[in-house]
């Protein structure tokens, strides 16, 4: 057996470990930024490109994308040359999906404090970005099948499979996603509109944190969970029953998001029962890992890449005990829209992603650059500091949420809600809201302690940017004993990519089909209309501002919230949501039957500073709203947009709608000025955003066809 | 676009029903499969990432 000399590239590794601890560092000032505008609302600097609504996806974008997906190359790009026997397929692919990422960064660090955003969660950046996206993730998989196609190992290991789901099911997941219909350059309105958009950027979303924040990590467990603990996985074959089940059970689930929604019963229903499953291949998953430490724990006491990746393994074990219970609905009625979802995901974010990431690092650098780690001390100090501010972040959470929950829910002996005003609520948990801060700032310190570490560990080695190895080639056609159809899908790598393909579509079609065939079995309500020209503008504006990151539209049937804000929403008021606004977390409150609720000068006048209309409030002064006037030049295309993607504006309207507009604009500056003698030029954007606010939730209303609804 | 098709489909109860049984089928093959392979081949695929082939093992104290 003849030996070939090759090298791993080190080098791209290196740099993708530079972006991971930039970009953690940043995504975390960012969340903790907005953290704190949660309890101090000035803290946006009275700036419009730090204000809460547009940080919020800044900070998702960046931790998920940046943070994460940088780790997630870097651990990929070192664990499958090794895995696989071999250099990557090419040099200059690896540098084209790193450099390439992080402009993609760039642009979205630029564009959303811009607020150009499409506001659909976690796919928050504009069509030319996605594009970039879709086209730098091709690269990266054409480089990882083309390694895996000039590997030295015959056989794939299942680190590599999750690899491949992970290519291919994100790739299927953001081009379905991102269908979107340009407007101009950095603006465009979702393909699909209500139930249908929430149903797929659900679908989305939740597959991208499995996908994106899960399949690559558990890789990245299978692979330096065994290496750093110095022993084989526990089970190879609950290895291959955790992925097969994973992806094919994963990819159901996203329904659960829209529990109480307007979305049909049925599939929230089928929503539920896969996320029960879930917890099966989860806690396989789990079990296999911290199982791989058997007989080692005495190392554990000692060595801090095992601690961080035993937190890290159990962080993942909880929250995948945690989403299943969460999707039930009688649970998901009480934690849905609350901070208990926010302190869910930061068990995720910052237990399973986070303290995997910083093991593998601890691990990787003395590494590559040939050392010891330089402080184990101050590892471990980083392991404590960080497991106290993940408990300091999640526990007043939990607890803001099941209070503010109930308090949402208390009705008093007369039968009226107990707190009636929203605000209330709000101001019950803001130490709560101080506490979360304080959790965060403590992880946050643990990260500079590893950062410190890490370049001193760095600075006693020298790196090694080309690795050499030797491992014989791999012969064709070899007539290896036959022991199973897996073992032969694992030598056809294509052929296993297909058959991923296949798993994760199986249940996205099912999931997806009814989408479109709900489109035909919504009840038309008749008196639902299209947005008028100037409600179009304010609905952008609504778009990005980020509202919706704090308000939801989406009255669900209980009595607590039917009383509060008013009539349930129903499937037929979307048709013409493009995209759906529906949200996912009520800071402030719901606002679908906002709509004629309030004066026009109460929007004026709250907008301009909140605190003075509603005294505590924590909702941020919008004051350039009043200065910066709407573009009508883009009037008309809009509209043109949204006929094409089937809303029934009329042949030719774009050439009156700003006739209509103008009409409509000024009709709003004379109810202020006699309201409350306010005077505003009719384009200011805050005119436009008044006839959205007051549009919202109220076509139901236009006839007395509508009925009382008893849930 | 896809909802023509899609139409034609009455008896949308049916799906999940469709879906459970896609789901057993697939299960029950895997865990058929898995506890039918051989233990050489598992054997050698639980010590593949501890051989990466590296010749360069500086100052690494591990015993691989």
């Amino acid at each position: 057996m003849e030996l070939e000399k090759f090298s791993y590239d080190n080098k791209i590794v290196k740099y993708f470990i530079i972006a991971t601890v930039i970009f953690g560092v940043v995504g975390m000032l960012v969340g903790l930024t907005a953290a704190i505008q949660l309890f101090y609302p000035i803290f946006n600097f009275d700036l419009e490109y730090t204000t809460f609504g547009r940080i919020r996806p800044l900070h998702t974008n960046a931790i998920i994308f940046a943070f994460v997906g940088n780790a997630m190359f870097a651990g990929v790009y070192y664990s499958m040359q090794r895995l696989l026997k071999t250099r990557m397929f090419s040099d200059a692919l690896s540098w084209i999906n790193f450099w390439g990422w992080q402009l993609i960064i760039l642009a979205a660090a630029i564009t959303l404090p811009l607020g150009l955003t499409t506001s659909k969660e976690y796919a928050e950046l504009e069509w030319p970005i996605d594009i970039a996206i879709a086209l730098i993730w091709v690269v990266f998989g054409i480089n990882m099948i083309g390694t895996i196609l000039k590997r030295r190992e015959r056989h794939m290991y299942v680190a590599i499979w999750f690899y491949i789901a992970t290519f291919v099911t994100v790739a299927v997941l953001h081009i379905v996603n991102s269908f979107e219909m340009p407007v101009s350059l950095f603006k465009s309105y979702s393909w699909y509109a209500g139930v249908q958009d929430a149903l797929v950027q659900w679908w989305y979303g939740h597959n991208a944190v499995a996908f994106f924040l899960t399949t690559p990590f558990l890789g990245l467990m299978y692979y330096f969970l065994p290496k750093a603990a110095n022993r084989p996985v526990y089970s190879y074959k609950l290895s291959i029953i955790h992925f097969w089940s994973l992806i094919f059970i994963y990819i159901w689930a996203g329904p659960h998001h829209l529990l109480y929604t307007s979305l049909p019963d049925w599939a929230q229903s089928l929503g539920v029962v896969f996320s029960i499953m879930l917890i099966a291949p989860s806690w396989g998953g789990m079990l296999n890992g911290l199982l791989t430490l058997r007989g080692a724990w005495d190392r554990v006491r000692e060595d801090p890449v095992l601690k961080f990746m035993v937190v890290a393994v159990t962080a993942y074990g909880m929250s995948t005990f945690e989403g299943p219970m969460l999707s039930l609905k009688n649970v998901n009625a009480i934690a849905h829209y609350t901070d208990w979802i926010i302190a869910h995901v930061h068990i995720g974010g910052l237990g399973w992603n986070g303290f995997l990431i910083f093991g593998m690092l601890y691990w990787l650098i003395p590494k590559m650059w040939g050392t010891k780690l330089y402080s184990v001390s101050l590892a471990n100090s980083h392991f404590w500091i960080g497991t106290l501010g993940i408990i300091f972040y999640a526990l007043p959470l939990y607890v803001a949420g099941i209070t503010q929950s109930l308090m949402w829910k208390e009705f008093n002996a007369e039968g009226f809600l107990e707190y009636k005003n929203f605000l209330e609520t709000v101001v019950q948990i803001l130490p709560m809201y101080v506490l979360r801060a304080i959790g965060g700032t403590l992880y946050l310190t643990g990260v500079f302690v590893m950062i410190y570490n890490l370049m001193k560990t760095a600075g006693t080695g020298s790196f090694i940017a080309n690795e050499d190895a030797e491992a014989p080639a791999l012969k064709k056609e070899e007539k290896v004993h036959t022991t199973g159809w897996h073992t032969v899908l694992e030598r056809k790598p294509v052929l296993f990519t297909v058959l991923t393909l296949i798993a994760i579509v199986i249940g996205g079609v099912i999931e997806m089909v009814p989408t479109f065939l709900i489109e035909s079995n919504v009840p038309t309500i008749s008196s639902v209309k299209p947005y008028t020209p100037l409600e179009l503008h304010g609905r952008d504006l609504y778009i990005r501002e980020g509202c919706v990151s704090c308000h939801s539209q989406m009255v669900r049937p209980f009595r607590s919230e039917t009383e509060r804000y008013g009539e349930y929403s129903k499937a037929g008021e979307f048709v013409y949501d493009h995209p759906f606004l529906w949200g996912s977390k009520r800071t402030g409150p719901d606002l679908h039957r906002v709509g004629a609720k309030y004066p026009d000068s109460w929007h004026f006048y709250h907008m301009l500073d909140p605190g003075s209309v509603s005294a505590g409030s924590i909702m941020p002064p919008y004051p350039w709203l009043y200065e910066k006037t709407i573009d009508k030049s883009m009037t008309a295309s809009m509209i043109s947009a949204l006929r094409t993607i089937g809303v029934p504006y009329e042949e030719g309207y774009e050439d009156v709608a700003n006739d209509e507009l103008d009409k409509q604009a000024a009709e709003i500056a004379a109810r202020l000025k006699a309201e409350d003698n306010i005077e505003i030029v009719p384009e200011a954007e805050i005119v436009a955003l008044i006839a959205y606010l007051q549009r919202l939730g109220t076509d139901i209303k236009v006839k007395p066809e509508q009925t009382t609804q008893n849930p | 676009m896809f909802k023509y098709y899609f139409e034609q489909i009455h008896n949308v109860e049916i799906w999940p029903i469709i879906s459970l049984s896609i789901f057993m089928i697939f299960f029950l093959c895997l865990l058929l499969w898995v506890f039918t392979t051989d233990k050489k081949y598992i054997e050698k695929m639980e010590q593949l990432p501890m051989d990466g082939g590296e010749l360069s093992n500086s100052n690494q104290k591990s015993h691989e």
